[in-house]
């Protein structure tokens, strides 16, 4: 049993123009096998949350503490985050030159698990996940993300979920730019390695759509840099017909 | 392309051929002004197979096959007195390689040594520049019809050395030339792979890894000169810099002469940036005089390792330091692979991983 929790996070975007507030304090608590729905308007700050728990550089906390089983995970570097037991689902996955994603994929596991897999056992792993993402096994020799379509960036993320068996994911708008069966192959994912992981899952998402696969627990609203409005997953359905206009305010 | 055989002048830094060069730091080797040793630096480093010598003899024995235009070339024909021959006899197919080593001493020093492979012969030559020296070479490698030759030259020097080399292989009918040059080590270097074709079906790969860290310099200038039918040439370099002054330079020139019918050549380079403050200077040069050609391509890029890229793999697990390891690595893997000599591509890998570790210090 995993919590991560958010309290009153404050957080700034480092720019050549200064430092812009983007968070006015969130409060959320996450908890393992629970799936949290983050909803909210274009340029909210959703994605500022997701990237602020990983430790992209260009964040700056100004305040509030984040936590995952009581240990300061603002204190940690964004390797050792991920060791913890975060994973961060990308909505633009970077593409890394000369990197081969079976390099990558193997490199990233042993310093998760801190041990090589063994190989035998290894192969079979990914080449299962690889199959229930429908992702071509000649994709091992690729390097990462280069040349990769948007659906196999989004597909390539759930794989590397699956394989890393986080405690608490978050999906940064892993719904956008998939089509139909792209979308039900990725929702499918994230819903085996719950299923199999007790996973905390923190979805970020601006439409219900992913909504009808992955069943939230809860749905938060998100505006203006923070948390505006919580309840169960009919939140989502009033979202989806009233839309969003009413948590902006001018 | 012009030919400088005589009266030939201590370069300046303005000459197109001599730009990127840091002449400052070639311990004078290039400067007429600046005495220098004729030592012979390179020997066997064990026993040869039955078919193969290694020996000394006077140089007005052994006068250049070709013209060179380039200026250390040019001394170093005219200050050496021995050259080295290493002569592999006809019909001779070599499972191992010969591993060649050098010993420089402590002054400016040039060389010139010959590389004859019989007809239709097999091998494998490894030449490992390693320890400190500050040295001026030339190396004619002449391949006989229906050889094949794999050269490997690996620059492992110490990091206060200077290397200035130009090895120029001539290729027979229907032989393969095959050239891997690794330059990790050394102060500065300017190395010269050159290559021309004496008979149809002559063939050359040329791939190239360069590693440079804080202050050094690595240059390499391709010169592949197509000018009888049906040969082929294939070039791929591939560079990573790290730290502040690391500069390299790549120079990929290309002739196709007029009676080049037939011909079929591509050549590529390619750059990463692993930190900020390092310079890659990437010049590919294709001139074409005749129209039927089999293909003529070049391409070159440059990229950088950036602070994106370093957030990705972190935040998979993977801390700093072993992502920049996993990149260097995977992106040498494509050429070092290539030497098929498990414990050198250990210990090249080894190497840049430790010049790496220490980028900045």
């Amino acid at each position: 049993m995993s919590v991560l929790e958010i309290k009153n996070l404050q957080v700034s975007v480092i720019t050549e123009a200064g430092n812009k507030e983007i968070l006015r304090g969130v409060d959320l608590t996450v908890k393992s096998g629970e799936t949290h729905a983050i909803m909210g308007p274009n340029g909210s700050g959703k994605s500022t949350l997701a990237y602020s728990i990983a430790g992209h550089p260009k964040y700056l906390i100004t305040g509030g503490s984040v936590t995952l089983d009581g240990n300061d995970v603002l204190e940690m570097s964004v390797d050792e985050r991920a060791k913890a037991g975060l994973f961060l689902a990308m909505q633009y996955p970077v593409e890394v030159p000369g990197v081969s994603v079976s390099n990558f994929l193997r490199t990233a596991v042993t310093a998760i698990r801190g041990e090589a897999p063994k190989v035998r056992t290894w192969v079979g792993e990914v080449k299962e996940a690889m199959a229930s993402l429908n992702i071509d096994t000649a994709f091992s020799e690729r390097n990462v993300n280069e040349g990769f379509s948007g659906g196999e960036k989004k597909r390539h993320e759930i794989l590397q979920m699956e394989l890393l068996r986080p405690k608490i994911a978050i999906l940064d708008e892993t719904d956008s730019g998939l089509d139909v069966d792209a979308l039900r192959i990725v929702s499918e994912g994230v819903n085996r390695v719950k299923a199999n992981s007790d996973l905390g899952v923190m979805l970020i998402t601006h439409y219900t759509r992913i909504l009808r696969y992955i069943k939230p627990d809860f749905v938060h609203v998100f505006a203006n840099g923070k948390i505006v409005e919580e309840g169960g997953p009919e939140l989502a359905d009033k979202l989806e017909e009233q839309g969003y206009a009413a948590y902006i305010t001018a | 392309m012009s030919q400088l055989t005589t009266n030939y002048l201590t370069p300046t830094g303005r000459e197109e051929a001599w730009r990127f060069t840091p002449l400052k730091k070639l311990s004078g080797i290039h400067d007429l002004e600046v005495p220098v040793s004729d030592r012979i630096s390179l020997s066997a480093k064990s026993d040869l197979p039955k078919g193969v010598t290694l020996s000394t003899s006077s140089s007005s024995d052994h006068p250049p096959a070709y013209v060179a235009s380039d200026i250390v070339t040019n001394r170093v024909r005219k200050e050496v007195k021995n050259v080295t021959v290493l002569a592999i006899e006809n019909n001779l197919e070599l499972a191992e390689p010969i591993f060649l080593k050098r010993k420089c001493g402590p002054t400016p020093e040039v060389s010139r040594s010959i590389i004859q492979v019989g007809i239709n012969s097999r091998a494998t030559v490894i030449l490992e520049n390693n320890g400190v020296g500050k040295l001026g070479e030339e190396i004619e490698i002449l391949l006989s019809a229906g050889s094949s030759l794999n050269f490997i030259s690996l620059q492992e020097w110490d990091l206060s050395s200077v290397y200035v080399a130009q090895h120029h292989a001539i290729i027979g009918k229907d032989a393969q030339f095959n050239s891997y040059v690794v330059s990790i080590g050394g102060s500065t270097i300017r190395m010269s792979p050159t290559v021309e074709y004496t008979g149809t079906g002559a063939s050359a790969e040329m791939y190239g890894v360069y590693f440079a860290t804080d202050e050094q310099h690595l240059e390499h200038r391709i010169h592949v000169n197509h000018s009888v039918p049906n040969t082929k040439s294939r070039v791929n370099y591939k560079g990573a810099l790290a730290g502040k002054g690391a500069h390299t330079v790549w120079i990929g020139d290309v002739y196709i002469n007029k009676g080049a019918e037939g011909t079929d050549t591509y050549e590529l380079n390619r750059n990463l940036l692993l930190t900020d403050g390092a310079r890659a200077d990437s010049v590919p040069n294709l001139e074409i005089e005749t129209g039927e050609i089999v293909g003529a391509g070049h391409a070159s890029t440059t990229g950088r390792f950036d602070d994106e890229q370093l957030f990705y793999l972190q935040s998979r697990g993977i801390p700093a330091e072993m992502a920049r390891k996993l990149v260097i690595r995977g992106f040498f893997a494509e050429i070092i692979n290539k030497l098929k000599n498990e414990d050198i591509e250990e210990r090249l890998m080894a190497r840049i991983e430790l010049e790496l570790s220490r980028v900045g210090e």
